[in-house]
């Protein structure tokens, strides 16, 4: 039975009915109806952020941390606008977020209204899919439509456009189960791989040689169970795995199979090992340009197997030769059935020696100092001090956020929130917020950049009131690292506006915020200050002072294959003899 | 990697490099005719078409219109061009689209069925203005190709004539010497051949 309501209670019914605890925004005018709702009620927290970009990035933090859907709150104009780069970055990575906007008054739609833009037009590329509520009948159907759009099938943002009148408006509110149910019947994301592709995929492994797993972060997305078969999946066939950046964690960084992370800033051994092998099982990712470098170069030798839920992401960038389109884990349950039902013994012995070559190359080694930071130091350091603990790390992008994928080891998934498609600068400070949300016992720590972490650097604020003690560990080397890092490499280092000139002080702003600042300058300071950071019960910048003209290595060049990568002990001179060049311009 | 320093000491510059990898495909591309059976919500064609724009592919005709009523739902018909991967990334897009029920790719089921083509017409609305021995002649060339007059002075026909697109081309280009004023096309709706549906 229908209960009559205003669109306004409608919004809030629909949230607690798909079990929302917590909603991230910023009101307006356009929004108020809906704020007003929300101060008569106490099932749903709101937390206020400070600006609406850093409520979308908190939200993706949530969901990719506890496997919920994200929801956020924004006002009309400039709030959806704001919203833009973190849909976008949600779309890209694929994090189910439910963004709801406010829209001017329906007789005001197209009048040029204060505070009035196209916010389904602005949204509509970078959304699943997005609805302007016309009237206050259907808004239960597509609230509850929102929520299935967003978290099934490849998950990604939505947006529900409501005007101010159709939230005063009263009608009759369905839950999700009754006539609320989706009108959409072409809407059937395929869970259940076809048959036969899997039985052939099986027999390909089963064959092969020299495999390789190559995993992403669709493994994350299908949830726990999924990261569990896998383990089980590379026990059973004793193939070596290798992850993108968003499928960290899903395989654990200490088992025995694992080649760290590939693609652009990846391990030697797993790129040569994906450049060489015979039987490759992509699960999960989407053959990125960062992973495949040039494509026609890519993995010549190979049978490709591809599983992913999203057919449009098979075939797209490179040509696979056994798709199968279904949930991952789901198709890696019956993979690992089939498998032990055969239980084939392929000999691996001579794959994995030859592994064990790339790897004694030692791809990841870097030159310690003992006078100054090196941030992958900074890393292993921060590593060693919180795996032990109950630990989250979200990045900004850049320099950073490689180095934290080399040296942050993950064994669980769901620990590790990066902004890996779109590539957002400032994405890991709002984003640690939402994670610290989800889970308030735990460690959150993000490892920023000091350019990026500017960018949204405003949400100290929110944790402050909020009493979010997230840990803000702040790689400072006084420039855009990868920005000079790739002017260094490939604009025959010209450094052009990548270095900041005038960075706050850390420690003082931290201050000003209300929170903690600390800084660390010397190697021999940093375990120490990392401890105190961690035993503080208050949100913490740390200025963590790195090496300034580091790079990250290894790398794959521009126009190379995997096979290609420039090596850091190759790199290392290369990049002085550049930097010692530029010297004599300045 | 050194930057290289020339004769005048200035510092030459080093061309730059990128890091995307940039790559010439030129795998042969073909035109077919899609047919994308969508729920006839707001936003949906603004969706269809957004998705060609934003990711690069070609429409060379596009028409909608709502086709079963009680069901809400609508039929776009596409005719784009593209390589092989192209348009199987094109059908693979459509089919994304939470209202899309269906992308059936009308070229292909014709080849399937040992076909050269599915069904497909056109129809223009073709004004023609001129006196004298031009307009006799319009008038006898519009007969040739069975065109019909919908609206006529003495100073004017408007030729209303249905076909393939080919021939609705070799019409309007017929139609040019013979005082042109301008045309208006539907458009390709198409259907598949046979007794079964596309």
């Amino acid at each position: 039975m229908g209960k009559e309501m205003t669109g306004a209670e409608m919004v809030l019914q629909a949230l607690r009915d798909h079990g929302v605890k917590h909603l991230f925004g910023y009101p307006g005018g356009a929004a108020l109806p809906i704020y007003d709702e929300l101060f008569q009620q106490e099932d749903i927290q709101h937390i206020l952020v400070r600006h609406e970009q850093g409520a979308g990035h908190a939200a993706e933090g949530y969901a990719r941390s506890s496997g919920k859907p994200g929801v956020v709150l924004v006002t009309s104009g400039p709030g959806a606008t704001n919203m833009v780069t973190a849909l976008t970055d949600a779309m890209l990575d694929s994090i189910p977020l439910v963004c709801i906007t406010a829209q001017v008054p329906t007789h005001l739609i197209g009048s040029d209204a204060f505070q009035e833009c196209d916010t389904v037009g602005i949204t509509r590329p970078c959304t699943k899919y997005n609805w302007l509520v016309r009237d206050v009948n259907d808004l239960p159907r597509i609230m509850h439509d929102a929520f299935t759009v967003a978290t099934t099938g490849r998950p990604g943002p939505v947006v529900v456009d409501i005007p101010k009148d159709v939230q005063f408006a009263t009608g009759t509110y369905h839950g999700p189960d009754g006539e609320g149910r989706s009108s959409y019947k072409g809407y059937e994301p395929r869970i259940k791989g076809d048959e036969q592709a899997i039985a052939h995929a099986v027999e390909l492994m089963a064959n092969a040689r020299r495999p390789v797993f190559y995993t992403g972060g669709g493994v994350i997305n299908s949830g726990p169970e999924a990261s569990q078969l896998l383990r089980e999946l590379v026990a059973s066939t004793g193939f070596p795995i290798t992850s993108t950046l968003m499928g960290l964690g899903a395989y654990p960084a200490s088992g025995k199979n694992w080649l760290g992370m590939l693609g652009m800033h990846g391990t030697y051994e797993a790129n040569m090992a994906m450049h060489d092998c015979d039987v490759m099982i992509c699960i999960g990712a989407r053959f990125d340009d960062r992973i495949t470098g040039r494509t026609d170069a890519f993995s010549p030798g190979s049978q490709k197997i591809h599983v992913d839920i999203d057919p449009s992401s098979v075939n797209k960038n490179v040509r696979v030769d056994v798709p199968i389109i279904g949930d991952v884990g789901n198709v890696m349950g019956e993979m690992l059935r089939l498998w032990r039902e055969k239980a084939p013994k392929p000999e691996l012995k001579p794959w994995w020696n030859q592994i064990e070559t790339w790897k004694a190359r030692r791809s990841l080694a870097y030159r310690p100092n003992a006078d100054v930071i090196m941030p992958q130091y900074a890393i292993e350091r921060l590593f060693q001090a919180t795996k032990g603990l109950d630990t989250y790390i979200t990045t900004e992008v850049g320099q950073h956020q490689m180095w934290a994928a080399q040296f942050y080891h993950f064994d669980e998934p769901n620990r590790w929130m990066t902004s890996g498609g779109l590539g957002t600068m400032g994405y890991g400070l709002p984003a640690a917020l939402g994670v610290q949300v989800a889970h308030p016992e735990s460690l959150v720590v993000d490892i920023a950049g000091d350019a990026s972490v500017l960018m949204t650097m405003q949400e100290m604020s929110t944790a402050v009131q909020h009493n979010l003690p997230i840990k803000i560990f702040i790689l400072n080397n006084c420039y855009m690292g990868m920005v000079r890092q790739w002017q260094q490499l490939l604009h025959g280092n010209r450094l052009s506006n990548s270095y900041n000139e005038s960075l706050p002080d850390f420690v003082k702003l931290a201050e000003a915020y209300g929170c903690v600042g600390i800084r660390a300058e010397r190697p021999g300071d940093l375990d120490d200050a990392i401890a105190e950071m961690i035993s503080v019960k208050q949100p913490v910048l740390f200025d963590c002072r790195v090496a300034n003209l580091e790079n990250c290595f290894p790398m794959i060049p521009s126009g190379k294959a995997h096979n290609e990568m420039i090596l850091p002990a190759e790199a290392e001179s290369e990049a002085e003899a550049a930097f010692a060049g530029g010297k004599a311009l300045v | 990697m050194s930057q290289p320093a020339t004769l005048t000491g200035k510092p030459a510059v080093t061309p730059p490099a990128s890091a995307y990898f940039f790559e010439d495909r030129q795998d042969p591309e073909e035109a077919h005719t899609l047919t994308v059976l969508v729920d006839n919500e707001p936003g949906v064609l603004a969706r269809v078409i957004g998705l060609f724009s934003g990711r690069g592919y070609n429409i060379e005709s596009l028409t909608v219109s709502e086709t079963e009523h009680e069901k809400h739902l609508s039929r776009i018909t596409i005719v784009t061009r593209g390589s092989r991967a192209v348009l199987e990334q094109i059908k693979n897009q459509l089919a994304r689209i939470v209202p899309v029920h269906r992308v059936t790719d009308l070229s292909e089921v014709a080849r399937e069925r040992n076909q050269e083509k599915p069904l497909e017409r056109e129809l223009a609305l073709v004004k023609v203005a001129g006196r004298g021995e031009n307009r006799l002649e319009a008038l006898r060339l519009a007969d040739a190709f069975k065109a019909e007059v919908v609206d006529a002075t003495t100073e004017h026909f408007v030729f209303q004539m249905t076909g393939r697109s080919a021939k609705v081309e070799q019409f309007i280009s017929i139609m040019q010497p013979m005082g042109l004023v301008e045309v208006c096309r539907t458009g390709v709706a198409a259907l598949s051949r046979g007794a079964e549906a596309s």
